[in-house]
């Protein structure tokens, strides 16, 4: 086939200063086999509006930037390409659930100041080792007890798959509660009491109700669903006060 | 620093914009019929207790036209129930491995099948029998 074809990209357009509510632009751009809907959007904004404005950084899919929702799915749109979508339209939007702050830029900063920080997302060993005492050991299996989880990028795909997120935004999340785990399930780590209180609550993991998209749209291979969905039997065990025994590493 | 402005798009309708949403509030709605067949399954007990009177009379309204409708669409539903039930199992899951690989999801789905497939052959077996 003739290259380069060209594709209809919907953009959706929201600026704070001027619109009361946001608006669809169609924007007609010319694409090759390899031409990424980021690479599409760079093309609008290089040669067609400059005032388009989005977020982007890495152009392989491991920033975790440039998320947006492409014909209403939650997708890095590094990793999305033009070709799948043609000769269909493609419709871009901000992330779904997050306000928008302008174009396709949405704010993060309930997730990243609140969210994020409320998990405690490092490891809180027994007692800090001086550095003589050298690395903390672990095992293949102890690492891969939490590898899969160790992947998640904070692009929040997860967030805009997720209906229980937008409709109670207090909601701790799927990335959030992923990573609450990713240090839980450390061999190296002793916090889970000091994380207890944000997985146990109400917006813990008894605010998923087990929809699953995260864990489809994530685009590192994460399972934020079976991290949550497991923790809510820990969080039963913790509530009769039976865990504490049955954790190996324990109320310490 | 000053408030910024921003828009918060309306979740009304959310369900109905992903196939993925459209599944999952069927998945939950199924939920409704089975506590309903429960229901009258609690009422048939409490028939029961009353003397053979009132358990025929339940057992005959239970041919009722309505009653097959019902219990049909019921049967349906449930059925699509089950089959959400051990699609999500591998999330419900404790973290199984074997040989330290995490179980394949189509296992435990599987197993769950065999496990539902397995003991209603025993309720069937043990029915018949008596």
């Amino acid at each position: 086939m003739a290259e380069p074809r060209t594709i209809e990209i919907e953009v959706l357009r929201y600026n704070p200063e001027k619109d009361a509510e946001p608006h669809f632009q169609t924007f007609k751009v010319p694409f090759t086999h390899d031409t990424s809907v980021l690479q599409g959007l760079q093309h609008i904004k290089d040669h067609l509006d400059g005032s388009l404005t989005f977020r982007w950084s890495c152009r392989m899919a491991i920033c975790g930037s440039c998320g947006k929702m492409v014909n209403g799915k939650p997708e890095l749109s590094c990793h999305t390409f033009l070709r799948d979508y043609y000769p269909g339209k493609v419709r871009i939007e901000p992330l779904n659930h997050f306000p928008v702050l302008r174009d396709l830029v949405i704010d993060q900063t309930d997730f990243f100041n609140q969210k994020l920080p409320a998990v405690k997302p490092y490891l809180l060993p027994k007692e800090d080792k001086p550095l003589s005492a050298g690395t903390h050991l672990q095992t293949p299996k102890e690492y891969h007890s939490y590898y899969q989880y160790s992947q998640c990028i904070n692009c929040l795909l997860c967030y805009a798959a997720c209906p229980q997120y937008g409709l109670n935004p207090k909601f701790t999340g799927p990335a959030a509660l992923a990573l609450l785990h990713r240090y839980n399930a450390d061999s190296r780590d002793r916090g889970w009491q000091e994380r207890a209180e944000v997985l146990n609550s109400e917006e813990g993991v008894w605010g998923c109700t087990l929809v699953g998209y995260c864990s489809e749209v994530c685009p590192k291979g994460v399972d934020p669903a079976h991290a949550i969905n497991q923790n809510k039997v820990k969080s039963t065990m913790d509530y009769f006060g039976v865990l504490k025994f049955l954790m190996p590493r324990g109320g310490s | 620093m000053a408030k910024i402005k921003t828009y918060v798009r309306p979740m009304q309708g959310w369900w109905r914009r992903n196939p993925f949403f459209v599944r999952y509030m069927i998945r939950e709605a199924s939920s409704v019929f089975l506590a309903i067949y429960a229901v009258i399954l609690l009422v048939g007990l409490a028939r029961l207790t009353q003397g053979e009177a009132a358990w025929d009379a339940w057992r005959a309204a239970l041919t009722s036209f309505g009653s097959l409708v019902f219990h049909w669409l019921a049967l349906l539903t449930v059925g699509y129930h089950a089959y959400t039930w051990w699609k999500v199992a591998p999330k419900t899951a404790p973290d199984l491995r074997f040989a330290g690989r995490p179980l394949p999801e189509l296992v435990i789905t599987a197993g769950g099948w065999f496990a539902t497939l397995g003991a209603s052959a025993l309720v069937y077996i043990i029915v018949r029998w008596m």
